[in-house]
C-alpha cells in the first residue's frame, strides 16, 4: 500500500497527458448495418461517424427489403480494434439500427464494388487501354472515336490498379459506387 | 376501438394514455392548435415557463425526483433552438424526456419559413431519437413510440416535431396496445454465467470496491435497494459518482463519500488501491478516472451497464455485464447467497483497517472564520438544519456544486439533481421547481453560485405564478468560482473575467419578483437567516454572501492520477505546471 501515499507540493511530470491513448495499429473493417429506411437514417450514421471522430474510407446504402422498409448501409471504416469496437456498439444504440454485422470480424465476405472510368486518346494509349480493359474485364459501356467508358467491378484494389494503369493513357473520370459486401457461405 | 381526432387533440390524448400530469411549456404560432386543446381540458397541467432552456430543466427536475419521463412543449424555429441546451444536458445525464416542437406546415418546410428550423437536424446529436411527423395518421403512435424509447435502456430525451397542419388535420387515433414498440427492446438481464463470473471474484477479493453511478438511480428505487442490501450483506465500501449519489445512503456505514475530481481522500485512495472494482451503473467519465493510465492500476475491473458501448469505452474491464441494474444486481445476490455468502473475511478487514486511516486523514477540513462565511460552513448548517426533512436539492454548476456533494448528505436516490455530464450552469433553478411540482409539499432547495443563477433567474416567475416555494441558496462569492480557482492553479492567478461584475442587489430582486430575500454575510446571523428561509411559505432568493476566493479540495487536476491529489491550498504550490492547457 505504500504506493498509496499521496504527494505533496510539486510533481516532476506534466499536469497533462498529452498521449493519444489510441495510437495503437489501425485496422479496416467492413460493416454491414440494417437499419430502417426512415428519413434522416443516413444523416444519423453519418453524423455518428463525424461527431465522435472515426473514419468512413467508404459507403454505400440501398434499400434492400421494400415491403419490411429495410436498407442496407455497408461501410468501410478504419481504425485501432478499440474503435472498430465502439464504431459497432455506438451504431448498435442507435434506434433505427436493426443490425451491425461487421464482415472483416465474422469471416470471409465477398466485396465488390462498381466503377466507370473514361480514358480518352488516339492511337497507340487507345489501343492499350482496350487491351488493358480486356484483362482486367471492364467492358466498354460508351465509345467515341476518342474516348471509351469502361465499366468493371471487382474490389476496391482491382479498381485502384486498373485506374492507375489508365492513368497514363488518358484516364479523365472516374466514378466508384463504394463497397457492398456480404459474407460467404449461407 | 379508433376514434377520428385532430393531431393537436391526439397529443393532449396521448399524453394523457401515457400518463403524464404536467407539461412544461411555452407557446408560439407553430403550437397554437396543441396549446387550445390544452385550455380545453383539465387533466393536464401546463406549467408556462420564461424560456424554452427552463422548460427542459424542469422537465429534467421532474423525471429524476420522480423517475417519471418528463414532458416538454415548444414552438418552431427559436423555441426549440433554445431547448437544445437543455436536450444535450438530459442525454449527456440519461435523463428520460419527451419534447414536442412545433414545425412550419409540411408545404413550407424547406422554403426558410417564418420560424422554420431544420429541428430535427439540429437536435438528432442531442437526442437519444428523435421523429418529424408529416401525416397526422401516425402521430400518435409516434408519441407512443417516444415514450417507448426515452424511458427503455438507457434512458434520454426524445424530440418529436410537428408541424401546424400535422396537428390540424383529422384522423384515427392509435392507443397504447396498438403502437409498434418491438423494434426497440434492450436488454435488461445480464448474462448468468458472467453475474456468476462476478460473483466469484468477489468472494475472494482482498480489497473490493462498490463503484456505483446514475445508472443504479436510473433503475429505479428497487435497485437502490438492492445496492444497500448487498454492501450491508458483503460488507464491502461503496463510493459513488456526482451522478450516482443517494443510492447508497450517505449515513450507511460503508459509504466512502463521492469519488472523482473533487472526490473524497479516501473515495480515491479506495478506487486506486483496490483489487476489485464493482462499477454499477457508471461510465468511467474523465472527471472519475483522471489519468487512464494510472487509474485503479491494481484491480480486477467489472462493469455492469444497460448501454453496450459504455464497456470498454474509456477504461478496458475485465468482465462486462449488460443488463439494467436492478436485474442484474437481483441475480447476482440471489447467486452469492446461493453459493454460501463467501467473503474474504481477513482480507477485508485489512482493507477496512487501511481506509479508516484515510478516513482519519478527514480530507474534508476547512479553515474556519468567525468573520466572514466559510461556504463549507454554510452548506453544513445547512444540511445540520435540514436533516430529517422531506429535503430535495438541485444545484447550479461550479464549487459551490462540488460543495454542496462533498457536505450533504443523501439518504435515499432521487433526491439529488444536479448537471454532471454537460455541467451546465443555469440548471438548478429550473431543476428546483421541476422538482417542486413533482413534491408540492417538500423542501426544495437549490444550492447556486450567484453567476450561474443569473443564467435562468427569468424563472423565478414562474416559481411566482405556480407557488413552488423553491429556496434559492446563493453561496455569492462574487466570482465565477470554479474558473477562478483553475485560473489560481493552472494560469499564474490571472484572474481573466472571473468576476461576478455588477451583480443585482438579490434582496431587491426578490422585492421585484414578489417572493422573500434574505441576505447573510455574518457567520453568526447563518442559522437564524436559513431558519427564516425554511420557515417562509413562498420561493425565497437568500443571497449567502461567502468567502470569496476559498478553493474547493480535495483536487485531482485534469489529467492526474488519483494517489496525486491536491488536498489543501499547501498543496497548490508549483503542483500544476501550465505546459498547455489542453485538458479541461
Ligand atoms: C453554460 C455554462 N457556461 C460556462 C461554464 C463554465 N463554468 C463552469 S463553473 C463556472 C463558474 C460558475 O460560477 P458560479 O455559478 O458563481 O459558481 P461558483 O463556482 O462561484 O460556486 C463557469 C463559468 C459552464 N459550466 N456552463
Ligand atoms: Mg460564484
Amino acid at each position: 500500500m505504500s504506493a498509496l501515499n499521496i504527494k505533496k507540493g510539486s510533481t516532476s511530470h506534466s499536469a497533462y497527458d498529452l498521449r493519444d491513448p489510441n495510437a495503437q495499429g489501425i485496422v479496416s473493417h467492413t460493416l454491414a448495418v440494417i437499419v430502417e429506411n426512415e428519413p434522416g437514417v443516413l444523416a444519423r450514421v453519418i453524423g455518428l461517424f463525424s461527431g465522435r471522430g472515426y473514419n468512413i474510407d467508404s459507403l454505400t446504402v440501398a434499400e434492400v427489403d421494400h415491403t419490411g422498409h429495410r436498407s442496407r448501409i455497408t461501410i468501410v471504416t478504419s481504425g485501432t480494434p478499440a474503435v472498430i469496437d465502439q464504431i459497432e456498439k455506438q451504431l448498435g444504440r442507435l434506434v433505427s439500427v436493426y443490425a451491425v454485422h461487421d464482415l472483416t470480424a465474422e469471416g470471409p465476405s465477398v466485396q465488390r464494388e462498381l466503377a466507370l472510368i473514361k480514358v480518352a486518346g488516339k492511337g497507340e494509349a487507345r489501343i492499350e487501354a482496350l487491351r488493358l480493359a480486356e484483362i482486367f474485364r471492364a467492358h466498354v459501356v460508351d465509345s467515341t472515336l476518342e474516348s471509351f467508358v469502361f465499366e468493371m467491378t471487382g474490389t476496391p484494389e482491382k479498381i485502384d490498379s486498373f485506374a492507375e494503369l489508365m492513368r497514363p493513357l488518358g484516364l479523365r473520370e472516374l466514378a466508384r459506387t463504394g463497397v457492398a459486401a456480404l459474407s460467404r457461405g449461407a | 376501438m379508433t376514434k377520428a381526432m385532430t393531431g393537436a387533440r391526439m397529443v393532449v390524448q396521448a399524453l394523457k394514455d401515457q400518463g403524464v400530469e404536467v407539461v412544461f411549456g411555452y407557446p408560439g404560432g407553430a403550437v397554437l392548435p396543441i396549446y387550445d386543446e390544452i385550455f380545453q381540458q383539465n387533466d393536464i397541467r401546463h406549467i408556462l415557463v420564461r424560456h424554452e432552456q427552463g422548460a427542459i430543466h424542469m422537465a429534467e427536475g421532474y423525471a429524476r425526483s420522480t423517475g417519471k419521463v418528463g414532458v416538454a412543449l415548444v414552438t418552431s424555429g427559436p423555441g426549440a433552438t433554445n431547448a437544445v441546451t437543455g436536450l444535450t444536458d438530459a442525454l449527456m445525464d440519461s435523463i428520460p424526456l419527451v419534447v414536442l416542437s412545433g414545425q412550419v406546415p409540411t408545404f413550407m418546410i424547406g422554403t426558410d419559413g417564418f420560424q422554420e428550423a431544420d429541428t430535427v437536424g439540429i437536435t438528432r446529436p442531442c437526442t437519444k431519437h428523435n421523429w418529424l411527423v408529416k401525416d397526422t395518421a401516425k402521430l400518435a403512435e409516434t408519441i407512443h413510440q417516444a415514450f417507448h424509447v426515452a424511458r427503455s435502456g438507457r434512458p434520454g430525451p426524445v424530440l418529436i416535431d410537428i408541424p401546424k397542419d400535422v396537428q390540424f388535420a383529422t384522423s384515427d387515433y392509435t392507443p397504447i396496445p396498438k403502437a409498434r414498440v418491438d423494434h426497440y427492446q434492450p436488454r435488461v438481464k445480464g448474462d448468468i454465467d458472467a453475474i456468476t463470473r462476478m460473483v466469484e471474484m468477489l468472494e475472494t477479493a482482498e480489497r473490493p470496491l462498490f463503484y456505483t453511478g446514475g445508472g443504479v438511480i436510473n433503475s429505479g428505487t428497487a435497485a437502490s435497494q438492492l445496492l444497500c442490501e448487498f454492501v450491508e450483506a458483503t460488507g464491502f465500501p461503496i463510493t459513488s459518482t456526482l451522478m450516482g449519489l443517494g443510492a447508497y445512503p450517505a449515513s450507511g456505514k460503508h459509504w466512502l463519500g463521492m469519488l472523482g475530481m473533487h472526490g473524497l481522500y479516501e473515495a480515491n485512495l479506495a478506487m486506486h488501491g483496490c483489487d476489485l472494482m464493482l462499477n454499477i451503473g457508471a461510465r468511467f467519465d474523465d472527471r472519475i478516472t483522471g489519468r487512464i493510465a494510472d487509474f485503479s492500476p491494481r484491480s480486477a475491473k467489472v462493469h455492469v451497464d444497460i448501454d453496450p458501448s459504455s464497456i470498454n469505452k474509456v477504461i478496458r474491464v475485465d468482465l462486462g455485464i449488460i443488463g439494467d441494474v436492478g436485474h442484474v444486481l437481483e441475480d447476482a445476490l440471489r447467486i452469492w447467497k446461493a453459493r454460501g455468502r463467501k467473503v474474504n473475511k481477513e482480507g477485508l478487514a485489512k482493507w477496512w483497517k487501511q481506509i479508516k486511516e484515510w478516513q482519519a486523514v478527514k480530507c474534508l477540513g476547512y479553515t474556519g472564520s468567525d468573520k466572514v462565511i466559510k461556504p463549507q460552513y454554510a452548506l453544513e448548517r445547512l444540511e445540520a438544519l435540514t436533516k430529517g426533512m422531506d429535503r430535495y436539492i438541485t444545484t447550479e454548476v461550479g464549487q459551490h456544486q462540488m460543495w454542496a456533494a462533498q457536505f450533504l448528505g443523501f439518504e435515499g436516490p432521487n433526491r439529488w439533481m444536479t448537471s454532471g455530464g454537460l455541467g451546465t450552469m443555469g440548471y438548478g433553478l429550473p431543476a428546483s421547481i421541476g422538482v417542486q411540482v413533482a413534491h408540492p409539499e417538500a423542501l426544495v432547495i437549490n444550492v447556486a453560485g450567484e453567476a450561474s443563477w443569473l443564467m435562468n433567474m427569468q424563472e423565478m416567475g414562474t416559481a411566482m405564478q405556480f407557488r413552488t416555494p423553491v429556496k434559492q441558496f446563493i453561496l455569492n462569492n462574487e466570482r465565477l468560482g470554479m474558473v477562478r480557482q483553475w485560473q489560481e492553479l493552472l494560469h499564474g492567478e490571472r484572474y481573466s473575467s472571473s468576476w461576478s461584475e455588477s451583480l443585482p442587489d438579490f434582496v431587491k430582486l426578490a422585492e421585484a419578483f414578489g417572493c422573500k430575500g434574505i441576505k447573510c454575510s455574518d457567520p453568526k446571523d447563518l442559522d437564524d437567516a436559513i431558519m427564516e428561509m425554511l420557515r417562509y411559505d413562498g420561493p425565497v432568493i437568500f443571497d449567502c454572501l461567502v468567502e470569496k476566493h476559498e478553493n474547493c479540495f480535495p483536487m485531482i487536476p485534469s489529467g492526474k492520477p488519483h494517489n496525486e491529489m491536491l488536498m489543501g491550498n499547501a498543496d497548490t504550490q508549483g503542483a500544476i505546471k501550465a505546459a498547455g492547457a489542453v485538458l479541461v
